[in-house]
């Protein structure tokens, strides 16, 4: 069924009877060509670039519980191109011209809104280094504007300009970036996917792989053994698990990041905002919350839970940037677990295992990255080769020392 | 998070800082003939477990010491906390005492 404004009047006069299931739930095959674990934002958007763009078949997405259910339904939707180094930018630009394209490509509604991002500026070196920035993001073919104090004033008059420690000198702009409606992401995704033939098997958790003579045959599940041409890892929060299986060790340390809403509000916020001088940032659902978050907790945990001392130190950094935000009473917190990779930065890869791939690594990062993550998967499954985008998220950078060090903070930087 | 520090009792581990796997206490041999791929692991692999893991905390704001920590990273549940001193010490030992054997 084809979404669109018509279908929706027509359903709307005759009592909504009309609408069918957005996926279908089969049953595991003996084998596939194909087959992805992970269900979540970065794995479905393989399974349907890997299906639309590159016109494999015999897919199969494996999920050990839910789709969604994992990173892509726990973060805080934002999506933005402003990175700074050679390997990133190119990529973080391909995905933001994907997110673009995004619901006319899937015919799914994921509330594309760029709504701009602002990284304010609270000193005269950040001011440089973020000038840099911004030069190097627009020679990537992506976007990006100074701002003055007087015309952030203008923009978010709420802001706390004359903070005596970090008072606001200005701000990089990126009127591209925005937030995205997140599980319409892995629900788009997921219809688009099985409309092109790809079999999504939720509740099927992979217990172990079949690697014969070096190569992978098929992958041991809890709804039986499923033969497999090629293999694509992306469960990122759970890689280092997974890949054990494999036998493999990850340069990966999996951490907690807590997220938190408001109530709901009337529109306040112009975009998303983020602090310069502390690690927070915000912006406003379409529901009207003020969704924020700041650092990883610090600490190796699975739990999907943090600690109180984050909260604090999250809610210190909100009053010190936006006063109003104390008026606010907190709806919701949560936290989910992050692949904190040791140089900050991702992975899409090969294994040394003959058609063992994967995808991982993301940090705090990964939702921004999902389409292009995809596409870049899904290219390097299809063709044997790396995306032209993804070249540098190997895994054996830090035994070559290419090291990706966008801003130095991997799982255990010594700077907190 | 308490950490039932061996010498000063439970402190908030808000009082500490946290490195990571206590795996980073045996440093590899750099005279090996492999030490270039054995750094690359002891420096960047982990095994990463859900479950009981082994880590190291610094008591920054407190003594200074360093501790081995066992803690169970999917429900935070910390269940023994050891100098790491105690730790190296006692591991050297052993294996003092397997090359005499």
């Amino acid at each position: 069924m084809r979404y669109s404004a018509l279908r929706i009047a027509w359903e709307a006069l005759t009592g909504h009877k009309g609408w069918t299931q957005a996926w279908r739930d089969p049953d595991p095959q003996p084998a596939y060509d194909y087959v992805i674990i992970g269900g979540g934002g970065h794995g479905l958007a393989t399974a349907h670039y890997l299906a639309k763009v590159y016109g494999k078949a015999r897919i199969a997405v494996l999920e050990k519980g839910w789709i969604g259910g994992g990173n892509v339904g726990r973060n805080t939707t934002i999506v933005r191109s402003n990175y700074l180094l050679p390997g990133n930018e190119p990529f973080y630009e391909f995905s933001l011209k994907l997110w673009e394209g995004l619901e006319q490509d899937l015919n799914y509604n994921a509330m594309v809104s760029q709504r701009g991002i602002m990284n304010l500026i609270h000193s005269d070196a950040q001011r440089d280094a973020f000038r840099r920035r911004g030069n190097a993001m627009i020679l990537q073919g992506s976007d990006a504007e100074l701002l003055t104090t007087d015309q952030v004033r203008k923009e978010a008059p709420f802001l706390n300009f004359d903070n005596a420690r970090f008072p606001i000198k200005g701000a990089l702009v990126h009127r591209r970036g925005g937030t995205v409606r997140h599980d319409a992401v892995a629900w788009g995704y997921a219809r688009s996917a099985d409309q092109h033939g790809v079999d999504i098997i939720q509740n099927c958790e992979v217990t172990g792989f079949r690697i014969e003579e070096g190569r992978i045959k098929a992958v041991e599940t809890s709804r039986g053994y499923i033969g497999a041409g090629k293999v694509g890892v992306a469960v990122a929060g759970n890689s280092s698990r997974v890949m054990a299986k494999a036998g493999m060790r990850l340069p990966i340390e999996s951490h907690v990041l807590q997220a938190f809403v408001s109530e709901g509000l009337k529109p306040v916020l112009p975009g998303v905002i983020t602090f310069g001088a502390g690690h927070f940032y915000v912006s406003q659902s379409d529901k009207g919350g003020l969704v924020f978050g700041g650092d990883i907790d610090g600490y190796n945990s699975y739990a999907q839970r943090g600690n109180l001392p984050v909260v604090e130190d999250v809610a210190e950094g909100g009053m010190a940037l936006m006063p109003m935000l104390g008026r606010a009473r907190l709806l919701r917190m949560w936290g989910g677990i992050m692949d904190m990779s040791m140089d900050g930065s991702p992975f899409i890869d090969r294994t040394h295992i003959d058609g063992l791939f994967f995808n991982g690594g993301w940090c705090y990062g990964g939702f921004k990255a999902t389409p292009a993550s995809g596409y870049a998967f899904a290219h390097l499954l299809a063709t044997d080769q790396p995306h032209e985008t993804a070249q540098a998220y190997r895994l054996d950078r830090f035994l070559s020392g290419h090291m990706i060090d966008e801003k130095g903070v991997g799982a255990q930087p010594n700077l907190h | 998070m308490i950490i039932p520090h061996p010498l000063l009792g439970p402190r908030d581990a808000q009082e500490f800082t946290y490195l990571g796997d206590a795996s980073l206490l045996d440093r590899p041999d750099p005279d090996a003939a492999t030490a270039a791929e054995d750094f690359h692991a002891y420096a960047y692999l982990r095994d990463n477990p859900a479950g009981q893991h082994q880590e190291l905390w610094f008591h920054e704001q407190g003594d200074r010491s360093w501790l081995v920590v066992t803690r169970d990273t999917t429900t935070h549940e910390i269940l023994n906390a050891e100098l790491a001193r105690d730790v190296v010490l006692a591991r050297r030992a052993a294996a003092d005492k397997g090359a005499d054997a």
